[in-house]
């Protein structure tokens, strides 16, 4: 070893996982909580910038919003609501396992927070299958004929109120939103739950269970952040005036 | 705190009970069932604004509880709060200009 | 005249044996090291390489505009090396410059670390950058691009066939790049600063970068996702930028500029950490203010995210918007008058000596004041609707981005390439091609003043013919200048093998890098030292110089 590590060892318990350029563990552990909460401020400002555009164009074409809003199945999202918001608490229950040492508690809180992430991009899957099936995509295949002349539901009546032609055309730029939105939001799910394996491969062989869990931590974080990325983007996009 | 620099991982650190976990787990719920119940009742102007008062309130609990923030340094609680500045910033001085387009010229 | 450096007994010195550039050899352990002074020598070398793509581009339009027809090139060939040169000097130049190469190499040796706090993330920040960059190059080769580097819609999004979506994913890799750098700093400094180092004891260089940090990490992301949706938009044919569609071109300007003015003091203000550091050291006094000057980068990063949309005054943005805007300008003039009075203050009844970097930090002084105040003109909304898309605002930007960032940039590398290299480079020709720079650049950028006032449009290969004078003032000047960049790489070159052994502290200097050997070891410090004495504090070193002559020597 190289003698500067000799020399501060001295002086500190020199356990495995302490990088040569900290000075002790926990230096190295509130560093990179800090720079994953930095991480973080860049995704905020990531998906600021279309929360910007969101309320932009909400406030200009509000009622091709209100249409298009009402062609997601509420249902749905309010399922994925809880599968996303039950995924955080057993991540949060991983963490907790991982700092009380319980090993079995964090496979098992990880394999919940896959299943459950997995189910969720299921969900989405079929709700943006239905979005392509009602040429609901933004793109050349985009046709806006169903918000002029809303599907009528069992008694003849339309089930939505129609809209304006010019006003109709806008309900592509709900659709641009909210698949950028939900999309990006897919992306990052899809990385945690890769991330999430691996993290399950080590934590099965024990690694994140002997008092180094920063990586666990970490990941907490960044999987807690989606959870918020959704909370806000469920009443946005599913829940424009429902009534 | 002087038995626990004997662990050096745990130094000044504060392991969130599960039972915390599951308040914060259980308040989440019923924030999601009032922001989907809200919506289906007409509120005119009001609706926009409680159901983002909602998802405010159930983001801080997450950031507070779920990413430990509550228990976290000063430093960890200002860099929070300058990402939520900087986020507004952008969204209020953007929308600064798509507000006053509509009064016209001067 | 005088001069303070100060050089070991050259025919017994040697540079060290043991340090950071022997440690290890072989090219692997230089493409997977973990070092960040390493990672800023690999940082130094790329950067150079497209500065000097980013300058023969700049040649091209040159010489395209020594006459007033367009003859070198197609209309459209011009539009593409234009956009070339912006987008390769931009983010492959300016934005990684100082903080990449000096900011890499300083920033853990001026806080007392061993390393920063993310050594393999400075390392996947380098890949980043190499990455984005070859593919601008690959873009640049199968056909180039002709937005010009703002990507502005709808003629990226609509009317253009280039490779827009190739060259934006490169400046989206690279953004990414900066990111790291940043994140990566702003943790080393709050929480790696070695013993006693406090925050008012750092070297201003240090508060310089981290306020460009701040920048990087909370500006950056959003021109990422501006680039993105860019990028969607020609892909898939989503319509949030969509004209016709009901999307708002203006809204990808607002998201742009929302970096992209930012992303100029992610430039200019590590270049200003390091005319601090050389003003006081070459006037032997502590930089006077110190905390005005430490709180105004702080000030610049903040008021920075206010202003954005002065880019957009003539774009159509609401009239109250502009003037908004336009007024929150003038803010981010107080703290660079504050920088620039206090530099002045501290030269005051200093002793002066005019080493190279001294001379590249004058030329900044200087030309950083005309880029500054020639913006105020463009600040206020009133001139700026008469003087923007025009050649004044070439010269404007030149101004403060080559003669003041390139000219801290060049400060900071001959300042401290005896620490980074351990030998000296030549003091006089160094000193000729300061003022070879300074000449040359006022020779190009002077008259494209006039040419803006006269209203020379830019971003057009063909001009009136009564604005050729000026025009070939410039293309000369920029020959010169073109000299100016060629000599350090020349000399600098020679000089890791033939300089002087520089020794540890050649110019007496009192930051906590110039006290240990150079080069550094790669840990840097035998022993994380202790901070007892003030920042740029003279008397000290003095007394520390007599201490080992009495107990050493």
């Amino acid at each position: 070893m190289d003698s500067h590590a000799t020399a501060h060892s001295e002086a500190h318990e020199h356990p495995a996982h302490l990088r040569h350029h900290f000075m002790d563990a926990a230096q190295q552990k509130e560093s990179a909580t800090f720079g994953m909460w930095l991480f973080l401020l860049t995704e905020i400002m990531f998906f600021g910038g279309l929360f910007t555009a969101y309320l932009v164009y909400r406030n200009w074409y509000y009622p091709a919003f209100v249409a298009g809003s009402h062609t997601l199945d509420i249902k749905l999202g309010m399922f994925n609501t809880l599968l996303l918001i039950t995924s955080s608490f057993t991540m949060a229950m991983g963490v907790w396992c991982s700092e009380t040492r319980r090993k079995s508690g964090l496979v098992w809180s990880l394999i919940a927070t896959i299943i459950l992430g997995i189910g969720f991009l299921g969900i989405k899957t079929i709700e943006y299958k239905e979005k392509f099936e009602l040429h609901h995509v933004p793109g050349s295949s985009f046709s806006a004929a169903s918000f002029v002349n809303p599907p009528l539901d069992a008694q003849g009546k339309p089930k939505d109120t129609p809209l304006a032609p010019d006003m109709a055309i806008h309900t592509e730029v709900y659709f641009s939103l909210y698949f950028a939105m939900t999309g990006m939001h897919a992306v990052h799910m899809i990385l945690g739950i890769a991330i999430l394996f691996a993290l399950l491969i080590k934590s099965a062989k024990g690694q994140y269970t002997t008092g180094h869990n920063t990586t666990i931590e970490l990941f907490g974080l960044y999987w807690h952040f989606v959870d918020i990325v959704w909370i806000f983007l469920f009443p946005l996009l599913y829940l424009i005036s429902r009534h | 705190m002087s038995e626990i620099t004997e662990v050096p991982e745990s130094h000044g650190e504060h392991i969130v009970s599960p039972k915390v976990y599951a308040l914060i787990f259980l308040a989440l719920l019923v924030g999601t069932a009032i922001t989907v119940g809200a919506s289906y009742i007409d509120l005119g102007p009001w609706n926009p604004v409680i159901a983002l008062a909602i998802a405010v309130t159930k983001a801080t609990l997450v950031v507070l509880y779920f990413m430990h923030v509550k228990y976290s340094s000063k430093l960890m609680k200002l860099t929070v709060l300058s990402g939520v500045f900087t986020f507004l910033i952008l969204v209020g001085m953007s929308l600064s200009d798509y507000i006053s387009r509509a009064w016209g010229q001067w | 005249m005088s001069t303070l450096i100060s050089l070991p007994d050259q025919s017994t010195a040697r540079v060290p044996k043991k340090n950071y550039i022997t440690n290890e050899n072989g090219i692997m352990s230089w493409l997977l090291t973990g070092d960040h002074k390493r990672i800023a020598i690999l940082y130094l070398i790329s950067l150079t390489f497209f500065f000097f793509i980013g300058g023969a581009m700049a040649a091209l339009i040159r010489l395209e505009l020594l006459t007033p027809q367009s003859d070198l090139m197609a209309s459209d060939t011009y539009n593409k090396v234009f956009t070339m040169h912006g987008i390769v000097m931009i983010f492959f130049f300016l934005v990684p410059s100082v903080p990449a190469t000096l900011g890499n190499f300083l920033v853990p040796l001026m806080v007392g670390a061993r390393d920063l706090a993310f050594p393999k993330i400075n390392l996947l920040s380098w890949y980043l950058y190499m990455a984005g960059g070859c593919l601008a190059l690959y873009a640049m080769i199968t056909g180039g691009v002709d937005t010009g580097w703002t990507f502005t819609t709808p003629l990226s999004t609509h009317y253009v066939n280039t490779n827009v979506v190739t060259t934006g994913l490169a400046a989206f890799i690279a953004g990414f790049s900066s990111i790291f750098t940043g994140l990566n700093f702003i943790v080393t400094i709050h929480r790696m600063r070695a013993p006693g180092m406090t925050w008012f004891k750092m070297p201003l260089f240090l508060w310089a970068n981290y306020a460009a940090a701040i920048l990087m990490v909370l500006a950056t992301p959003v021109v990422a996702i501006a680039i993105v949706l860019v990028a969607l938009e020609r892909t898939v044919g989503i319509g949030v930028f969509d004209p016709t569609k009901g999307g708002d071109p203006l809204l990808f300007q607002h998201l742009f500029w929302f970096y992209s003015h930012p992303a100029v003091y992610i430039m200019i203000l590590p270049g200003m950490g390091v005319i601090s550091e050389v003003i006081s050291t070459f006037a032997r006094k502590r930089v006077f203010g110190y905390s005005a000057v430490a709180f105004s980068s702080v000030a610049i990063a903040i008021f920075g995210f206010f202003v954005w949309a002065h880019h957009m005054f003539i774009m159509g943005v609401s009239n109250y918007a502009a003037l908004v805007f336009s007024l929150l300008t003038m803010l981010v003039a107080v703290p660079s008058a504050i920088k620039i009075f206090n530099w002045t203050f501290t030269l005051y009844k200093g002793s002066i000596t005019f080493e190279t970097p001294m001379l590249y930090a004058f030329g900044f002084m200087g030309l950083f004041t005309i880029g500054g105040l020639t913006g105020v003109f463009l600040g206020v909304s009133g001139t700026d609707i008469h003087l923007t898309e025009t050649y004044f605002i070439v010269a404007h930007f030149h101004f403060v981005m080559v003669g003041g960032m390139l000219m801290a940039f060049l400060s900071g590398i001959h300042f401290w390439w005896p620490k980074m290299t351990g030998r000296m480079y030549p003091e006089k020709i160094s000193q000729l091609a300061a003022v070879v720079t300074f000449i040359g650049f006022n020779f190009t950028f002077f008259p494209q003043f006039l040419l803006g006032m006269l209203g020379m449009p830019r971003r057009y290969a063909a001009y009136p013919p009564e604005f050729q004078v000026l025009n070939v003032f410039s293309t000369a000047g920029a020959s010169i200048l073109g000299v100016g960049y060629l000599l350090p790489v020349l000399y600098l070159i020679w000089s890791l093998k033939y300089g002087q052994v520089a020794g540890d502290n050649p110019w007496q200097a009192t930051g906590l890098e110039w006290q240990i050997q150079s080069p550094p070891l790669t840990e840097n410090f035998t022993e994380i030292p202790v901070v007892t004495q003030d920042v740029y504090d003279y008397e000290w070193l003095e007394r520390q110089k007599e201490h080992e002559v009495t107990h050493v020597g």
